[in-house]
């Protein structure tokens, strides 16, 4: 049973990287990833905001909006789950709104670190793609929380890579119109490619 | 194009080349190379966002005056929510396989950065009628990014245009492969940072 968990988490952060293999999050990744240490910032709160808003989703979906799911309340055949995106992104606006009050009350510190960002994510792709994808692929309680778990460090291990490549291309000589974003493309593609050679990995 | 003022002319043009929304402004890249494997899904994706984005854009620059601006971006999200949960299902409905192979990518255009961005930066601003030109351009703009890397990774990937095989058997007998790589996520990479290069040559664009 642990194993099932172990693969599916080592699936989501390398395999099925979900900003180098479904390109979800790039807005973001493009336009922080020029330092390394906001990269780690963001990182770390996609990677929160996942971990918490994908159980979170998951229920709302299992219980109130999937086809069937009001049974508990006396409608069995009502299927609400056309509302699906509105409702997640409502979720997802509260959840951070919720987690940055949270954070301000008890650790000031980390909030300082975090606090810009966390209105930013309310909007980045990945936060809904994870939602969406748990849905599709029917995971459980605790393989969504796992999964978002996952999905959340592959995005913080991808935008800190890149940070540091585009560190290190500060001392290279770019051709004038491949510079920003045309190279950061090539660079990122050349990444995904690498992560591809996780994908032969079976636990 | 004498339908149209000038500055309507211009917000429609203008996002197709000189302000492209994905090869300049940078915006909206997430949904842009998912699902860019074949051409089919590209051009109905366009067309989606086409739609959600002009229709969007419209509908905000008329209650602009309306929307208080401190919950603005609630009341953005709501009205981008529902046209997309519209889009989603008129899509369900008449292109049952393709919006099978978008999975999740038709809900994504919520998040898809154009569409806040628009409404954000020249909806909330202009009257409606130019608004819906802005949208519409910015959606062109986009789907014209969306087809052309599509056009290259179906050529090259799968040697076909619209599931049409186009390179003939005996180049195939000859020893020609496929580019597996394209089919793959990072050829929607590589192609799209090369289409940036070519196209800030051409619109000669300095980065800073």
């Amino acid at each position: 049973m642990l194993e099932h968990y172990i693969s599916l988490l080592t699936k989501a952060v390398f395999v099925e990287n979900i900003l180098l293999a479904y390109f979800l999050g790039m807005c973001s990744f493009l336009a922080i990833s020029k330092k390394v240490d906001t990269s780690i910032g963001l990182g770390l709160a996609v990677t929160f905001v996942l971990t918490i808003t994908s159980p979170a989703n998951w229920a709302i979906h299992h219980y109130f909006l999937e086809k069937g799911a009001l049974a508990w309340a006396g409608f069995p055949d009502v299927d609400l789950s056309f509302l699906n995106f509105i409702v997640f992104i409502a979720v997802i606006a509260a959840m951070v709104q919720l987690v940055e009050m949270i954070l301000d009350r008890f650790s000031p510190t980390l909030h300082h670190n975090l606090g810009i960002f966390l209105p930013l994510i309310a909007v980045n792709c990945s936060i809904l793609g994870g939602a969406l994808f748990l849905v599709e692929r029917d995971y459980n309680f605790l393989e969504s929380t796992v999964f978002g778990f996952g999905a959340g460090l592959g995005w913080f291990l991808a935008i800190i890579s890149m940070a540091a490549i585009r560190y290190r291309l500060r001392y290279s000589n770019v051709p004038a119109k491949l510079r920003g974003l045309g190279i950061t493309m090539l660079l990122t593609g050349l990444l995904s490619m690498a992560f591809r050679a996780f994908s032969g990995i079976d636990l | 194009m004498a339908l149209l003022s000038k500055k309507s002319q211009r917000a429609l043009n203008d996002p197709l080349m000189n302000n492209n929304p994905i090869t300049l402004q940078v915006l909206g890249i997430c949904s842009a190379l998912a699902i860019t494997v074949k051409m089919d899904t590209a051009v109905v994706m366009t067309l989606a966002v086409v739609a959600v984005l002009s229709v969007s854009n419209t509908i905000i620059s008329i209650l602009r005056n309306l929307i208080p601006s401190k919950v603005r971006i609630i009341v953005q999200l709501a009205i981008i929510a529902s046209l997309v949960i519209l889009t989603d299902e008129i899509l369900k409905a008449y292109l049952y396989d393709i919006s099978k192979q978008l999975t999740v990518f038709v809900g994504l255009i919520i998040t898809n950065c154009i569409v806040m961005g628009r409404a954000e930066a020249f909806a909330m601003q202009n009257t409606p009628v130019k608004s819906f030109w802005d949208g519409l351009g910015n959606g062109l703009g986009y789907g014209m990014i969306l087809i052309l890397v599509s056009f290259f990774r179906e050529l090259l990937g799968s040697g076909s245009v619209f599931g049409f095989q186009v390179i003939p058997d005996s180049f195939y007998a000859a020893g020609y492969e496929n580019m597996g790589l394209m089919v793959l996520s990072p050829g929607a990479f590589i192609i799209l940072g090369l289409i940036v290069w070519v196209q800030r040559i051409v619109a000669k664009i300095e980065e800073e």
